[in-house]
């Protein structure tokens, strides 16, 4: 199966009051073995992995997953490694396994020796958050001709054309931005949430997934009463940060994602 | 030739790669910028901030006794230095506030290195009364303490950024975030010619008035264009201001000069066109210094404000083209010139600015007398004086 095939059939067939439910974790913190069996973990729970490679200048991102990122850099995990990490996992699943990256580790890789590093080690998309959809064909059509899905992001301040734009180009669902800001754990949901959301819907007809600054099963069952499901990262990074022992940090992110899971069905 | 073109890109160079967030927010700045830089209203209220407020135009100055002791080409220096707050900053950011009054934004945030740029940004919010917040590098605001006291003088907040290297990248970083946040009511305020699309043009078209007044000035003083311009590269806005309007006369060679730091066989540089590859660093490609997995590399200069792992598309875009020339002064011939254009001409240049000098005299010695080189003091060297008094061990 292809990365593709694998990212739709993840929405395909789904019963239409089974929301989707994605946790992001990130590659390497606190070190690559560790994070492994948190990757591990939250797949038994979620339908959808995200991990995201270490960057120093993660614009997207808020500071709980930017001190992550650093964290990572610190423990020296190179690309290597996690392309190992992402292939020792694709034998145990076959949920969707997307990495979040940005474009310049791409590019410094060079544009196919990582794609085909990507497509190799089982990994069934990216997410490129500093990637917009107008400067995308090239990265696109040298994804898609390896299998590989491209998901787009699109924000409340999107414009109803570039909206369309991303919706075309992305993979099996459209990440919708939840709020004005970078990533994070936020105690509320944007009161425009509803409105985008709908207006997102007229543009397209793909699953709409909301990401960024949901922090708890409350907020999952708010997201996934108006679109297709949810991504939780920061509370998950968060939570694995502040944990002292690694099997602590494991019950703890098991009995977190099954209580999301609930809350998403 | 226009540049850059319709999506923001100088060749390869340039562009917009930012997340969804911000993209919109950039469209309205840049929907702005175009409206406005043509606008008869806009271009009089800007030129009369210039003439009395900065104290346009900054004179050509033919440095005579520099050129003599030198004994080749003549040297003429544009004295950015002579403007209000002493650097060529300001002229970017009145030509930004003005902009962010038309939109109606009365919060502004600005990014600084060595402080320079949160001085022109702080006055130019104390001149228009706007609220002004200036994000700067942690271990920055300890090695400038005396910009940020300079900085709260002029109503300023000055936000130290604790994340990453806790320097000028980081403030870059934490600039655009908050702007991700509160576009609404904020106007980013990027103090140099780079960052995501419309930044590099919007910087250069308000810097570009140093080019077109040393253009006018040199016609009249020496009666025709110059051989060479020289002026330091860090993210290149006082370099691109007077490169542009020179671009289509192609006798006219450029010269960028980029800090070698402790030496380029060393880690301790920002020679970022010189040793750099492509890339993209805070929302826009350019030559960087980075690692081999993409990672911008530390990068020094004791010029804090060339202190810069990335570089304006234009400048990257002009070295693969070769329009311009980018060399490299390290930081003991930047202090010899800083001492030299003291002493000869009773003008402390700032250490930034003295890597042009330095470059620009090495030139000079190696041209025959009826050669002209336009150096651009681009600032003053007050708030150097105590760190060379500290080398120099006085």
């Amino acid at each position: 199966m292809t990365g593709i095939e694998r990212i739709n059939n993840c929405f395909t067939g789904r019963a239409a009051r089974k929301k989707c439910l994605a946790a992001f974790l990130t590659a390497g913190d606190p070190d690559l073995t560790v994070s492994e069996t948190y990757c591990r973990a939250a797949l038994q729970h979620v339908d959808l992995l995200e991990i995201g490679l270490p960057f120093s200048d993660p614009m997207a991102d808020g500071p709980v997953i930017q001190a992550a990122y650093k964290r990572t850099l610190s423990a020296g995990t190179r690309l290597g490694d996690i392309f190992a990490m992402a292939q020792r996992l694709r034998t145990t699943t076959e949920k969707p396994i997307l990495f979040m990256v940005y474009l310049n580790i791409i590019l410094q890789r060079g544009l196919v020796r990582f794609l085909q590093e990507a497509a190799d080690s089982g990994v069934d998309g990216l997410i490129v958050p500093d990637l917009p959809p107008e400067e995308a064909d090239e990265i696109l059509g040298m994804a898609h001709q390896r299998g590989l899905g491209l998901v787009f992001l699109v924000a409340p301040t999107s414009t109803d054309e570039r909206i369309k734009l991303a919706a075309v180009k992305s993979t099996g669902f459209l990440y919708c931005v939840s709020l004005r800001g970078v990533t994070g754990v936020r105690t509320k949901l944007g009161t425009d949430l509803p409105e985008f959301i709908q207006r997102v819907r007229t543009s397209t007809d793909l699953p709409l997934m909301v990401g960024f600054g949901i922090s708890g099963p409350e907020q999952v069952r708010q997201v996934t009463a108006i679109a297709d499901g949810a991504i939780v990262g920061s509370a998950l990074v968060k939570l694995l940060a502040e944990g002292e022992d690694r099997d602590e940090n494991l019950r703890k992110l098991g009995e977190f994602l099954s209580a999301l899971k609930k809350a998403a069905e | 030739m226009s540049l850059p073109d319709k999506a923001g890109f100088f060749g390869m160079y340039g562009g917009r790669f930012v997340p969804a967030e911000l993209n919109a927010v950039l469209d309205e700045i840049e929907q702005a910028f175009h409206q406005f830089k043509n606008d008869e209203d806009f271009q009089r209220e800007l030129n009369y901030y210039f003439k009395y407020y900065v104290g346009r135009p900054s004179p050509l100055y033919y440095a005579e006794r520099l050129t003599n002791a030198i004994g080749g080409a003549k040297i003429y220096l544009k004295r950015e230095d002579l403007n209000h707050m002493g650097a060529h900053k300001i002229n970017n950011t009145i030509g930004q506030v003005l902009l962010a009054k038309r939109l109606g934004k009365n919060r502004i945030i600005a990014e600084t290195g060595a402080g320079q740029h949160g001085v022109a940004t702080a006055a130019a919010c104390a001149l228009f009364g706007m609220e002004c917040i200036i994000y700067m590098g942690e271990e920055d605001t300890r090695r400038q303490a005396l910009n940020v006291f300079r900085m709260e003088l002029l109503g300023a907040k000055v936000v130290p950024v604790a994340t990453g290297t806790r320097t000028l990248k980081d403030a870059v970083d934490e600039a655009l975030k908050d702007l991700i946040a509160n576009y609404k009511t904020t106007f980013y305020m990027l103090g140099s010619a780079v960052g995501p699309a419309p930044y590099p043009a919007m910087v250069k078209h308000f810097q570009s008035v140093i080019g077109q007044e040393a253009k006018e000035q040199i016609l009249e003083l020496a009666g025709r264009l110059p051989d060479y311009l020289v002026a330091c590269v860090g993210g290149g806005s006082n370099a691109i201001g007077l490169f542009a309007p020179f671009f289509d006369d192609k006798d006219v060679k450029m010269i960028g000069v980029e800090p070698a730091g402790r030496g380029l066989d060393t880690p301790d540089h920002a020679a970022t066109i010189t040793l750099g590859t492509p890339g993209i660093i805070h929302g826009y490609k350019c030559y960087l210094l980075q690692d081999d997995e993409g990672e911008p590399l530390p990068v020094y200069s004791i010029a804090a404000g060339l202190d810069y792992p990335g570089v304006g598309p234009e400048h990257s875009y002009y070295k693969d083209i070769g329009r311009a020339e980018y060399v490299t002064v390290t930081d003991q011939e930047a202090i010899d010139a800083f001492l030299k254009l003291a002493k000869t001409e009773g003008i402390i240049p700032a250490i930034e600015s003295s890597h042009a000098v330095a470059y620009g005299m090495k030139l000079a010695a190696e041209l025959d007398p009826d050669k002209i080189i336009i150096i651009n003091l681009s600032g003053r060297g007050d708030k150097d004086v105590a760190e060379v008094a500290r080398i120099l061990g006085k």
